[in-house]
């Protein structure tokens, strides 16, 4: 199984190790509720190497993006800032999301650990086309420090030029970089580096009061925000609308030709089914795969967890158009009373 | 993980079972179950008066990462639920084998205790 280069450190932190698609991360440190409240309250730092950098490079790396990339590259390029997307096939069913940095003049994906070769096939696929070339960044890592003293953190680490990033916005200090991108919605940083700066910034981080968080609690934190998980809540077979997504695929500029567009140009947001949030008002927990019913038809819950922040059961589910904001989910043959909502569960940033 | 106290006699599906000196039977879940549920979050218990029959579901518990049904070690009738847990779940977490009980059964056969595996077998049971 693959390793980050934070293994030991996790360990040493009584990190329980799970597989996480070929790769040992840690699950939790103890308790993934405590985890979740210390990133909501405070800060926390994830390890999150095992995701997928690719570096694209060539004359023709912003052209290439534009053509590959829901989202409209050219609103970042040149600027040091962060834009969040999907990779669309020609029937605009849903590759992978991921966010494209843009540093100095250079091309960074960052993406799901588990569609990496997937992504890379893609990537190459096109790449002859424009002649960039697409390399898998494999001596780097990633920590995401989030919380809303992650601010403090960056600031005695990094100074105020990194602590004081937009959302979006990234920057270089010392050949580390420095995101505000995250997702968790709180406010938080990403920080990419060379392996062996790794274990430096992940001891600063902690001695300046973050506690490590695992994959678990970084779940119930995006589900809290609405954040869509690959896999979970999308895949290939999933178009932008049906996740809630349809604000990534930018169609301003017209000229712009891009994989996937006319599929998605063909489609009639009011014939898809739509992503909502879902609230369960009884006792019990929302899991993936149960049914829901609305007076106009049916639907299915993608994510589910136990809110610690809400103290009760949320949801991310796909349901045909209604505009009822009531329906029932059924848990062990039982039929409960759902309330149809926002995905965004909080609604802080 | 927390040593198993002796007096207790376990299913391999991870549920406890102590006799009482009133010759009532204890039921919980173990340590290595609530560690490996991670979080516990919600538990739904039986009704009292409800009869129960050996290794048949007899209560649910959630953690934030899965459902999984409570099975009953032996048969009989639940006299007593653990209705603290309704409200404080989390107790299971931080006190499986005490505070963290589950539900009292008056048991038709106090004989079938000895079907039950002992700590050390339940022990060899975790470690596969």
């Amino acid at each position: 199984m693959k390793k980050t280069f934070l293994y030991e450190d996790h360990l040493s932190h009584a990190a329980k190790m799970v597989d996480f698609s070929g790769w040992s991360m840690p699950i939790n440190y103890g308790s993934q509720i405590d985890e979740h409240h210390q990133v909501r309250n405070d800060v926390g730092v994830f390890d999150v190497s095992h995701m997928s950098i690719f570096k694209i490079s060539g004359q023709n790396a912003e052209s290439y993006l534009r053509y590959i990339f829901s989202n409209d590259v050219k609103k970042i390029s040149s600027k040091n800032k962060a834009l969040y997307g999907l990779l669309l096939n020609e029937n605009a069913g849903i590759i992978d999301d991921l966010i494209v940095y843009c540093l100095e003049g250079d091309f960074l994906i960052v993406s799901n650990c588990a569609t990496k070769e997937k992504n890379e096939d893609w990537y190459q696929r096109h790449a002859s086309e424009f002649d960039v070339s697409v390399e898998y960044v494999d001596n780097q890592g990633i920590l995401a420090v989030q919380g809303p003293n992650s601010i403090k953190v960056i600031e005695k680490i990094f100074g105020e030029e990194a602590s004081s990033l937009n959302t979006y916005e990234c920057i270089k200090v010392n050949g580390v970089m420095i995101a505000k991108t995250g997702y968790t919605g709180e406010e938080g940083f990403e920080v990419i580096c060379e392996n062996k700066y790794l274990r430096k910034i992940w001891n600063s981080v902690m001695e300046s009061g973050a506690k490590p968080i695992g994959l678990a609690a970084r779940d119930t934190l995006r589900l809290e925000a609405g954040f869509c998980l690959y896999g979970s809540d999308m895949d290939e077979s999933v178009n932008p609308y049906a996740c809630g997504l349809s604000w990534t695929v930018d169609l301003n500029d017209g000229d712009r030709e891009f994989i996937g567009k006319q599929a998605f140009l063909e489609m009639n947001e009011e014939d898809e089914q739509k992503m909502i949030g879902v609230l369960l008002n009884d006792k019990g927990i929302l899991r993936p795969g149960y049914e829901i019913t609305h007076v106009d038809g049916k639907g299915v819950v993608l994510s589910g967890t136990f809110s610690p922040t809400l103290k009760r059961s949320i949801g991310l589910a796909r349901v045909d158009q209604t505009d009822e904001q009531i329906g029932h989910v059924k848990i062990r043959n039982k039929e409960l009373v759902i309330e149809f909502v926002s995905p965004r569960f909080l609604k802080k940033i | 993980m927390s040593e198993i106290p002796g007096d207790l006699k376990f299913l391999s599906s991870h549920e406890w079972a102590r006799l009482e000196d009133d010759g009532t039977v204890t039921v919980g879940i173990s340590d290595h179950a609530q560690d490996l549920l991670g979080d516990i979050v919600f538990i739904e218990l039986p009704e009292v008066g409800k009869e129960v029959e050996a290794e048949g579901d007899a209560a649910i518990v959630e953690s934030v990462k899965a459902a999984s049904d409570v099975y009953t070690p032996i048969s009989g009738e639940i006299i007593e639920v653990n209705s603290a847990l309704e409200e404080q779940p989390e107790t299971v977490n931080g006190s499986p084998y005490d505070d963290g009980w589950f539900f009292k059964v008056k048991p038709i056969n106090v004989d079938e205790m000895s079907n039950l595996l002992s700590p050390e077998q339940y022990s060899e049971v975790c470690e596969d």
